[in-house]
């Protein structure tokens, strides 16, 4: 197989791995102030997702050097020309990051609602952000010869703001997932009745999103190329009726790794569709970006297979390793006797 | 103002503001590691206290450290994107090796540390610690590899109009880089030392737990004196390698205009760049120059006006950063080394006016360590990669200076925000001491032996 095409896939893996992870931080950020309803809940609420979040977040930082590594043209002018809405997104994610750090820190409650209102902003704008400018580049950026002629404002079209959409609501569902199988008692319950609750909103937005991007964007004329490749949105949306009949059954671990299954499909039914674009030109398609106009040299692609091949798996198998010390579910007590938490 | 400018201020502001973080993670995660292994060795409580005090103040800083890095990587896509296309190439690589290898094992592990107490034992608890060590001293050798390949590349053609990588092992051996690691690491050591050796002075003083910051300072000075010790030696060979490397930033270093055989140290010098000269040389040490350069006394050193004015550095910051980095150098082995004595003859408490001096110095190595990036960066400077590529052609060309001046305002405002919340949270911690409260830690220490 050739490097870009590797790389390609590469490149898909590390963006859907990253929102498949910290998606339920997204999800539990935004959940934060509503479900919390006392400072042990919150608490129990942000402590849920201490352990993991930085290395969750970290998949982003890797999704950007891969992309920086392998397709450096892409990298360049997808971050040049998205600059406004990336600078947002990472004002959001400095704020949430150390908004988990510092929330805990001072004993007072004024202090206390400042984190708690950088922890939503800092999980809802990214979320809305991210699914908002992948939509962009399903349909494609205004670019040609002149470069991009597109604004901040020109990227909340229709599609991209139901991307948008579509990912806060996914990473909520996410998120509440996560709670209910990680907390215990009302707060365990409530995030598991709201989970009931957005997987209608969540689900009739899927469908809006499917149907939408026929018109849209060109995504599914892969498809209609190669049936085969069906499969990718069909576990879509076979996973995302999963969650449903799981949470319907109460076994909540199973409803959140079948929403894993659904993050990581969603974003790979847009990957597929783009091949052999990174990102398409809206206006003319000579000047999309394309795995072969924009990637680095096969000889750095070959190195950055060998690392990548060596080490991702190291890492993989770390941080499962990690995820299981921490598997059981979370108790105040678990707070109170760790003088370090949150 | 236009964008390239107002770019190049927001890379300056939002990168000294991230390396006001890091060189205390750098050293400090070495010193909490140590600590905690000290207890896990003993069993002695003290040490758990002092794990416990010293890497809370770890964490606050370790926070900011953090989520101010994702910054930088954004930025060379969205300010710097001619540059980005332009080297790319070679340039992206060790930035996305830095995250595979060092990113995830650091932010994997100090949630663990974190969180871990009560659910691990004792020893991966401090292995844990260590990793973030590791991994954050690991990830300072890519950055610092991809930094050195800015001030001298090498391992690459210029190939489809952009730098293309031929040989990796260059890079990875590149005595830039690898000199620059190994002095910035260094650096980062020596303001963990005077952070500790500081603030065990502030509560030596009060006279609160003394044995514990006895224990700490003495620690820290040690780890200080072989810290600065090899900064300046490791100094001493950066300094070469910049005069082989990159003449123009070495005269700029030392004002040296005219080319010069045998050139000697001038202890006072004032420049006058607008007519190539120096208006005051005066207490000159024959030959010395020469010999830093090339440890050859005999050796040529080039002036300024070799190159055309268009590729000279601006003089006047980058020869104030080096001598007022060099100076404090040398004050922070003196320091470092009087400490020492003090610590090791269990005089610390009788010598108030030594950590009176001590808490004081606390801010300085920050300021050298800064003072060293001006050099680095304003000395490479009208190149981005040193005899490659131009600032002036690297930035956006669809950024407009509306954009930048925008994002720059809001680094400002958030950044100073952070900054004060994170300066407040150190002095209230700092202050408060370690946590006495035995009964939750020894609660805590028998919960961890499960």
């Amino acid at each position: 197989m050739e490097y870009q095409i590797i790389w390609f896939i590469l490149w898909g893996v590390l963006w859907a791995v990253y929102f498949m992870l910290d998606g339920f931080d997204f999800g539990v950020g935004i959940l934060h102030n509503l479900l919390g309803k006392n400072e042990m809940e919150k608490r129990l609420i942000v402590n849920s997702i201490g352990p993991v979040w930085d290395g969750n977040e970290v998949w982003l930082i890797t999704a950007g050097g891969a992309t920086f590594a392998a397709f450096p043209t892409t990298y360049a002018l997808m971050f040049s020309y998205l600059y406004s809405a990336l600078l947002i997104i990472l004002f959001g994610l400095i704020l949430r990051g150390v908004a988990f750090e510092f929330r805990g820190k001072v004993d007072s409650n004024s202090w206390k609602k400042v984190w708690d209102a950088a922890v939503f902003f800092g999980s809802f704008v990214p979320a809305l952000l991210f699914g908002v400018a992948f939509g962009n580049i399903f349909q494609g950026l205004p670019m040609d010869a002149d470069g991009y002629h597109g604004t901040l404002l020109s990227l909340l079209n229709p599609y991209g703001l139901l991307t948008g959409i579509f990912f806060v609501l996914m990473f909520t569902e996410h998120g509440a997932l996560w709670l209910a199988m990680k907390t215990t008692g009302e707060l365990g319950e409530r995030a598991a009745v709201l989970s009931r609750k957005l997987w209608f909103a969540l689900c009739t937005t899927a469908v809006l999103f499917l149907i939408y991007t026929n018109f849209a964007t060109r995504l599914y004329a892969n498809y209609v190329g190669n049936i085969i490749l069906f499969a990718v949105p069909a576990l879509a949306v076979i996973s995302l009726l999963g969650v449903k009949i799981f949470v319907s059954v109460k076994q909540y671990t199973k409803a959140f790794y079948s929403s894993c299954v659904t993050i990581f499909m969603v974003v790979f039914t847009g990957i597929t569709g783009l091949y052999p674009d990174l990102i398409p030109s809206s206006i003319d398609s000579s000047y999309s970006l394309t795995i072969f106009n924009s990637s680095s040299s096969i000889y750095t692609l070959k190195i950055m297979t060998g690392v990548v091949l060596v080490f991702v798996p190291v890492v993989i198998a770390y941080q499962i390793w990690i995820y299981r010390i921490f598997r059981q579910s979370l108790k105040p007590d678990d707070i109170v006797n760790n003088k370090e938490s949150y | 103002m236009d964008a390239l400018t107002l770019s190049r201020l927001q890379f300056a502001a939002t990168s000294m503001f991230h390396f006001i973080f890091v060189p205390l993670t750098l050293g400090l995660s070495i010193l909490v590691a140590y600590m905690e292994t000290r207890y896990v060795r003993t069993n002695d409580e003290m040490y758990l206290k002092m794990t416990k005090f010293w890497g809370k103040l770890f964490l606050i800083n370790f926070a900011i450290g953090v989520v101010t890095g994702i910054t930088l990587e954004f930025q060379f896509g969205m300010n710097w994107a001619e540059y980005s296309k332009y080297v790319g190439d070679i340039f992206g690589a060790p930035l996305a090796i830095e995250a595979t290898v060092a990113f995830f094992l650091e932010s994997s592990f100090i949630g663990l540390w974190i969180f871990g107490w009560n659910k691990v034992s004792k020893k991966l608890h401090a292995l844990a610690i260590w990793l973030v060590a590791v991994a954050t001293n690991l990830s300072a050798l890519w950055i610092l590899l991809a930094n050195g390949w800015m001030q001298h590349p090498v391992g690459f053609v210029i190939r489809n109009n952009r730098a293309e990588m031929v040989d990796f092992t260059a890079m990875l051996t590149n005595s830039y880089g690898l000199l620059k690691f190994f002095h910035t690491v260094f650096s980062g050591y020596v303001v963990a030392a005077f952070f500790v050796m500081g603030i065990s002075a502030f509560h030596l003083l009060k006279k609160n737990n003394p044995a514990l910051f006895k224990a700490s300072f003495r620690t820290a000075a040690l780890f200080g004196l072989v810290s600065s010790l090899a900064v300046f030696i490791i100094g001493d060979f950066h300094a070469a390698e910049v005069a082989r490397t990159q003449p123009t930033k070495f005269a700029a270093m030392e004002s040296v205009w005219d080319t010069q055989k045998a050139a000697p140290y001038n202890l006072l010098l004032i420049p006058d760049p607008a007519n190539e000269r120096n208006t005051v040389e005066a207490l000159g040490i024959p030959r010395l120059l020469s010999f830093l350069a090339f440890h050859d006394g005999n050796a040529e050193v080039k002036g300024l006006k070799e190159f055309s004015k268009d590729e000279r550095p601006p003089v006047i910051p980058v020869l104030l950063s080096f001598r007022g980095m060099a100076a404090l150098g040398i004050l922070f082995m003196l320091l470092a080394c009087i400490g020492s004595i003090i610590a090791l003859r269990g005089r610390l408490e009788t010598n108030p006016l030594f950590l009176r001096i001590m808490l004081y110095a606390l801010p300085l190595p920050y300021i050298a360590a800064q003072l060293g990036w001006i050099v680095a960066e304003v000395g490479r400077q009208p190149w981005i990669v040193y005899g490659v590529l131009k600032t002036a052609d690297a930035v956006s060309k669809n950024v407009s200076p509306l954009q930048v001046l925008t994002s720059l305002i809001g680094f400002t405002l958030l950044y100073g925000f952070l900054g004060v919340i994170d300066i407040y949270l150190l002095f209230k911690y700092a202050r408060k001491g370690p946590d006495d409260d035995l009964s939750t830690i020894i609660k805590t220490a028998r919960g961890q032996e499960v």
